[in-house]
């Protein structure tokens, strides 16, 4: 009798259970306080935690190759890359790309913010990390989550986790991130500067924007075909307008129940042994340089692009490229009405917002050319 | 001399901050809209009496929809 319930205690969990583990469920519950009590990017960093916490209890054997549930999610959705451009049809569908068509050079603010991921990949390889890991690590300053997700897995999948959390973490943050940077690079000239009103986009160019673009960019940087081509397809769904069902499908059901099979399985690979190396620590002040980088040199573009042009663009809509759609367009706005009450900066910002996704995009795109 | 008051931007009305008979000064908010989960004030652009409101809260608008008059 002893012996079977000897037995019982053996084969549980609890006898396995050693303090590394311990701190992983410690940074799951901090990453799932931080969702609910703080709202930080809940969509994610719920399961991601929660997804940390499974991965580290002994025995449970959730990410044992081959056998686990969350190694099958793992290994079936991301290693195979079907979740993160399935995210991105999710968001092709959702993203109005109006702002963006209605003043085109807004598209080269999204392309400067991209800057600050080279300036964090240089960095990075600089302080030791090989240029695989470097470049998973700069294009956290993309502020782009199923990219990361993306290159990190083909790249450097055992920062993974790590990289994802950053990304995320400092999503959240960018209300806090960006605005020092901005008022720093900005005077109070520029900062109230007003936009011309927006030119109306016709239906036509709505349509035909995600056909020419994702065309021109995959046949550019075919690395980046799996996420442009869902992108632009679930864009076309949005502005087709006879495909209803599917955009509807696209933006909501599909979107939410591929968002639970992301931040699960990332969470998932964060297991004690890989995590808990000083490495990561620098992954997280890298991270941090990425965002404030490309919000810097996003801002310093606008600033530069304003040197050739009457017609002045306020600068704070640079730190838009940075693609955390909409909070870095909220930011932007944010400050812009500090400056002056009566400046709506939000759909001019929404430009080079969606611009930067797909410079994000990009810069994946050619560093897998480059490193692969 | 009557003044309209146009949405500066696309979005739903979450607030009217004044009713039809107000006076309002210039620069008092009068609306608040709400566009990428963010709430935007509409601001007086001269000093009167609101004439006519245009609009309830939970319509949605485009950029430049007369939200209300102003005399």
């Amino acid at each position: 009798m002893i012996e079977k319930l000897l037995a019982i205690f053996m084969t549980s969990g609890f006898f396995y259970i050693k303090w590394n583990m311990l701190v992983m469920w410690l940074i799951g519950f901090a990453l799932i306080y931080l969702a609910i009590a703080k709202n930080y990017e809940p969509l994610l960093l719920l399961p991601i935690g929660f997804g940390i916490i499974l991965a580290n209890l002994p025995l449970a054997d959730l990410m044992k190759p081959h056998e686990g549930l969350l190694w099958r999610f793992y290994h079936y959705g991301i290693q195979w890359e079907i979740i993160p451009p399935l995210i991105f049809l999710g968001l092709g569908a959702l993203t109005d790309f109006g702002p963006m068509l209605a003043r085109p050079v807004l598209i080269f603010l999204g392309a400067g913010a991209q800057a600050g991921v080279y300036i964090t990949f240089f960095v990075a390889y600089a302080i030791g990390f090989d240029l695989k890991e470097a470049a998973t690590v700069g294009i956290i300053g993309g502020a782009d989550g199923p990219t990361t997700i993306f290159l990190a897995t083909k790249l450097a999948p055992h920062m993974l986790g790590s990289c994802a959390v950053a990304a995320y973490s400092y999503m959240a943050l960018v209300p806090i991130i960006q605005p020092p940077i901005m008022k720093l690079l900005t005077t109070r000239e520029e900062r109230v500067i007003r936009m011309k009103k927006l030119r109306k986009v016709s239906t036509l160019e709505k349509i035909l924007f995600p056909m020419v673009s994702a065309l021109v960019i995959i046949l550019l940087v075919p690395a980046a075909a799996p996420l442009m081509a869902m992108f632009m397809i679930g864009n076309l769904f949005r502005e087709a307008k006879v495909v209803e069902r599917l955009n509807r499908a696209a933006q909501n059901e599909l979107l939410n129940i591929v968002t639970i099979f992301l931040g699960l399985p990332v969470g998932a690979t964060m297991n004690a042994e890989t995590f808990l190396q000083p490495k990561v620590i620098f992954i997280f002040f890298l991270g941090l340089l990425a965002f404030m980088a490309s919000t810097a040199t996003g801002v310093l573009l606008a600033k530069l692009m304003n040197l050739f042009n009457r017609e002045k663009i306020n600068p704070l809509l640079g730190a838009a490229g940075v693609s955390a759609v909409p909070m870095a367009a909220r930011v932007v706005h944010k400050v812009g009405a500090e400056a002056d009450k009566k400046n709506y900066l939000l759909m001019y910002a929404m430009g080079p917002n969606v611009a930067g996704v797909i410079g994000t995009v990009i810069a994946a795109g050619v560093f897998l050319t480059i490193l692969k | 001399m009557a003044q309209e008051i146009l949405a500066p931007l696309a979005g739903k009305i979450f607030k009217l901050q004044v009713a039809v008979g107000d006076q309002v000064e210039e620069d008092d908010e009068v609306i608040i809209i709400e566009a990428m989960k963010m709430e935007t004030p509409v601001f007086a652009p001269a000093d009167g009496t609101v004439k006519e409101i245009k609009v309830k809260e939970g319509d949605a608008v485009e950029e430049d929809d007369v939200l209300a008059v102003i005399e």
